[in-house]
């Protein structure tokens, strides 16, 4: 996934300006960044569902797993997840078969036939990513995929988004405002700003996984990260 | 049962408090008896006529269900097309709304002339009447899906086909039924204007024509039929609010019994 010199504008904004970026196969890019930087704008540039004004995007196929879980009420968590596979013409016992089985991996057992309204907002972000996931689409996008969770659950689903990155690799941009969230999952972390849109520095996260929170190199990139996104002060 | 009582009570008691009201003015001589007549003779009439109104309901009600299916699958079928294409939405929707405009009792005479006395040219008088609330709530339901929505099904590499199928579809059928709903409500009504603007033959041609007839000479009869399409318009209203309830589990009923 390679970005050269993006711009993208709406009516009265610019909302990217000069972006490069890029992340290598089976590797894991974070942006982060104050809201209204672009970090929408940037992924959804990368799935193809906007083109950029100028500058090139390249990228293998990408799927976007929003912010919000938009989950299709009428069908169960099961049919949910297995969404991806029905759209790739599986038929439907093959294509729940697939999603079922990694239902018990995510915690999810025994809830296969509840309807998203009856399942909580880390439940039903587990379902979206299980849904992301089973597109088998080498570029995942995530847009800030655990922002809406309590800190508790937002904890179990980073290890266990790290945990599964590991064990099946994919490229991921990972975009979150949450720096914490960045140095623990990314291989690299670019900050972003806003007003317009930039990139002002990449940092490199060469640590071995997993990696804990509280860990003295973890707490020291996260404070480099912060000192980075201080700039949207002076900025303005 | 407690249910039952609980959602059947109050209309049979505002009712009988208006029957009451109705009895109790036409009894005092408030109207004269052919103007209208008490509920107690009305009553008497639809018991003296049971043949001559059932038989009349019968034509009624077959021209109502046929009618109304030819609505429901029409406006289905034009609001889709609006939807998916917006050469269709620019050159049908404007002349949808038009068709609401034409003076039917004029045509419902030059359908006869054009296809006869039997049954399609009311059929079309119905129809005419019935589509338009259908489309209109299937276009809206169908536009309502969220963008958001459709975006995550394009990364997902859906067709335009596949998009509708999985989101707009089901997202609209909430608003299609409610659109279903009004069409049957008018559909009655439909059937009374098709039958009195459409000549018939034949000895039963409908509640609307027996009505009509009846008015100023037979007025209790012909307030007997009216309670007949009152009631019937009723039944065909909740009655589709009961099938719908059974086909729309997911968002109203518990978890266990999804199909």
């Amino acid at each position: 996934m390679r970005l050269t010199d993006i711009g993208r504008a709406y009516p009265g904004v610019q909302a990217l300006l000069d972006v490069s970026l890029h992340a290598d196969h089976g590797e894991v890019l974070a942006v982060v960044g104050p809201s209204g930087c672009g970090k929408t704008t940037l992924l959804e540039l990368i799935c193809g569902l906007q083109r950029p004004d100028t500058g090139e995007v390249r990228s293998e196929p990408a799927v976007l797993m929003p912010q919000r879980d938009l989950l299709l009420p009428w069908l169960s968590a099961l049919d949910n997840a297995a969404l991806a596979l029905r759209i790739a013409r599986l038929p439907r016992p093959q294509a729940r078969a697939r999603a079922a089985a990694l239902f018990a991996e995510l915690g999810l057992a025994g809830f296969e036939q509840a309807r998203p309204h009856e399942l909580s907002g880390g439940m039903r972000q587990r379902v979206a990513f299980m849904r992301t996931l089973l597109s088998d689409k080498p570029v995942l996008c995530l847009d800030e995929p655990f922002g809406a969770l309590d800190a508790i659950t937002r904890a179990e689903m980073q290890s266990w988004l790290a945990r599964a990155l590991q064990r099946e690799p994919r490229t991921v941009v990972l975009v979150t405002h949450d720096v914490e969230e960045a140095v623990l999952l990314a291989d690299r972390v670019a900050v972003m700003c806003a007003r317009p849109g930039r990139v002002i520095t990449e940092i490199e996260v060469e640590l071995p996984r997993p990696r804990a929170r509280t860990d003295a190199a973890v707490v020291a990139l996260r404070e480099r990260a912060l000192v980075a996104l201080g700039c949207g002060d002076h900025a303005a | 049962m407690r249910r039952a009582a609980h959602n059947l009570l109050p209309p049979m008691l505002l009712a009988a408090a208006l029957l009451g009201a109705w009895e109790l003015y036409a009894d005092l001589g408030g109207a004269e008896p052919l103007v209208l007549p008490a509920p107690h003779a009305v009553a008497a009439a639809l018991w003296n006529n049971p043949h001559l109104i059932w038989s009349n309901f019968a034509t009624t009600a077959k021209e109502v269900a046929m009618g109304l299916t030819l609505a429901l699958l029409s406006g289905f079928a034009v609001a889709v097309a609006i939807h998916l294409f917006p050469l269709a939405r620019r050159a049908v929707y404007p002349l949808a709304v038009g068709s609401q405009a034409i003076p039917i009792p004029v045509i419902g005479v030059l359908l006869v002339f054009w296809w006869g006395f039997g049954v399609f040219p009311k059929l079309v008088v119905i129809t005419l009447i019935c589509f338009f609330p259908v489309v209109v709530t299937t276009v809206d339901g169908l536009g309502a899906v969220d963008p958001d929505q459709l975006k995550l099904l394009r990364t997902l590499d859906a067709s335009r086909w596949q998009a509708f199928r999985f989101a707009e579809l089901p997202a609209a059928l909430p608003a299609a039924l409610s659109g279903a709903r009004i069409a049957l409500a008018v559909g009655v009504i439909g059937a009374f204007i098709a039958e009195t603007t459409t000549a018939t033959t034949g000895p039963y041609p409908g509640l609307g024509r027996e009505i009509t007839t009846d008015i100023g000479f037979q007025t209790a009869r012909a307030y007997a039929g009216t309670t007949v399409l009152f009631g019937f318009a009723i039944a065909c209203f909740y009655g589709l609010a009961l099938a719908e309830r059974r086909c729309s589990p997911s968002t109203s009923q518990p978890r266990g019994d999804t199909p």
